[in-house]
């Protein structure tokens, strides 16, 4: 008899199950998610995982990300993995190759479809938290967003150091700890804090900090901001939600050169 | 001149500019306090020159000459982004822009 193998993973106070009879999947997922792991919480989403084999033919691998919706139900594809997802019925699947990547893209996909519901969104960025506060860094690849988080003093938490999870809760934004890390880093702190500023990075030899007007803090968020379907209606529901956060976060354009007395600055 | 704003777009204003949205291909833009103005008083039935006297000459410290002339060329920028329609004539009315204003 096959035994099953289940990990929740909560991001965000958000758990999603995520069951496969495959061990060494398993191991894997295990290994990707171990600091967000709760495995007691009740899971708002199920999801049952079943590996391809490496030696089936299943189209083409390179096959860029594709999400659609159809009578709520999500479809997503890429080439290393095919998924449902019904958000009515609590539950999907995904047929993946045997990696961590293809579970991991699948999270964020739920996640930001959730999140655009509730004045929330993941976007390209490091967070810090230092006393009590959370800091974002924002920026395309190679901005610095990675730099400024290993930069923080001794006394400061990562959150992530490549998507942030920002959800507006109570009145004001808080950022959340996320698993979401690239090939060559590491997961972040599974803890929250309201966000005290958001800063656009760029690369500079003397330090520069400019507040941004609320447009252009706009203007950041939509570059950076994680979405996947092409929905006019959930992207004005991201419009909202940027225009919404950029009155109530300052902003501020952060030109540094890879020093840690880049921090005296932000806070 | 009369101009109306362009259909397919969201908009919204914080603080003092106004940042558009262009459904086709989700470019935004975020227009200065001046454009700003003039994007608001689009309504298709107001002629650009009374905008300018009204709107533009009464809220930034501009003489009538220049605002005519820079007003007349961010129409003329806004037009070719396809965020506004011009007529010589009045239309009958701005088409509808979703979700004006900061969202509650």
């Amino acid at each position: 008899m096959q035994t099953r193998a289940t990990v929740v993973v909560d991001v965000g106070n958000v758990p999603v199950a995520l069951s496969t009879g495959d061990p060494a999947l398993a191991d894997v997922l295990q290994r990707r998610f171990h600091r967000f792991l709760s495995p007691s919480a009740p899971p708002a989403f199920d999801f049952d995982i079943s590996v391809i084999p490496e030696d089936e033919e299943d189209g083409d691998r390179d096959e860029d990300l594709q999400v659609r919706c159809e009578n709520g139900l999500w479809h997503l594809r890429r080439g290393d993995f095919r998924a449902e997802w019904d958000p009515g019925a609590r539950r999907g699947w995904i047929r993946q190759r045997l990696s961590p990547y293809a579970a991991d893209s699948v999270l964020r996909i739920v996640h930001t479809l959730l999140l655009s519901r509730e004045h929330g969104f993941l976007l390209h960025a490091s967070s810090v938290v230092r006393n009590g506060r959370a800091f974002l860094f924002t920026g395309p690849s190679g901005a610095g967003k990675t730099t400024i988080a290993r930069l923080a003093p001794d006394d400061a938490v990562v959150l992530t150091d490549e998507i942030s999870y920002v959800r507006r809760v109570g009145g004001r934004y808080v950022a959340f700890g996320t698993p979401f890390a690239g090939e060559f880093s590491d997961a972040g702190e599974p803890i929250c804090a309201p966000i005290a500023a958001l800063f656009g990075l760029a690369w500079a030899a003397d330090p520069v900090r400019d507040r941004l007007t609320e447009g252009a803090a706009v203007r950041i968020l939509m570059r950076n901001m994680l979405f996947f379907a092409a929905d006019p209606g959930l992207t004005g529901q991201l419009l909202d939600t940027a225009c919404d956060f950029a009155g109530a976060v300052p902003a501020f354009r952060l030109a540094f050169a890879p020093d840690a007395r880049v921090w005296s600055g932000i806070e | 001149m009369f101009f109306t704003r362009a259909g397919q777009l969201a908009a919204r204003r914080v603080a003092d500019e106004v940042v558009i949205l262009r459904a086709h291909d989700s470019s935004l833009f975020v227009l200065n306090p001046v454009a700003s103005a003039l994007w608001e008083a689009a309504d298709g039935r107001t002629s650009l020159d009374t905008v300018v006297r009204d709107v533009i000459c009464q809220d930034f410290d501009v003489d009538p000459e220049t605002a005519r002339r820079d007003a007349s060329e961010l129409v003329a920028a806004l037009e070719a982004e396809g965020l506004l329609r011009t007529s010589e004539e009045p239309m009958t009315a701005a088409d509808p822009v979703a979700h004006e204003g900061r969202p509650a």
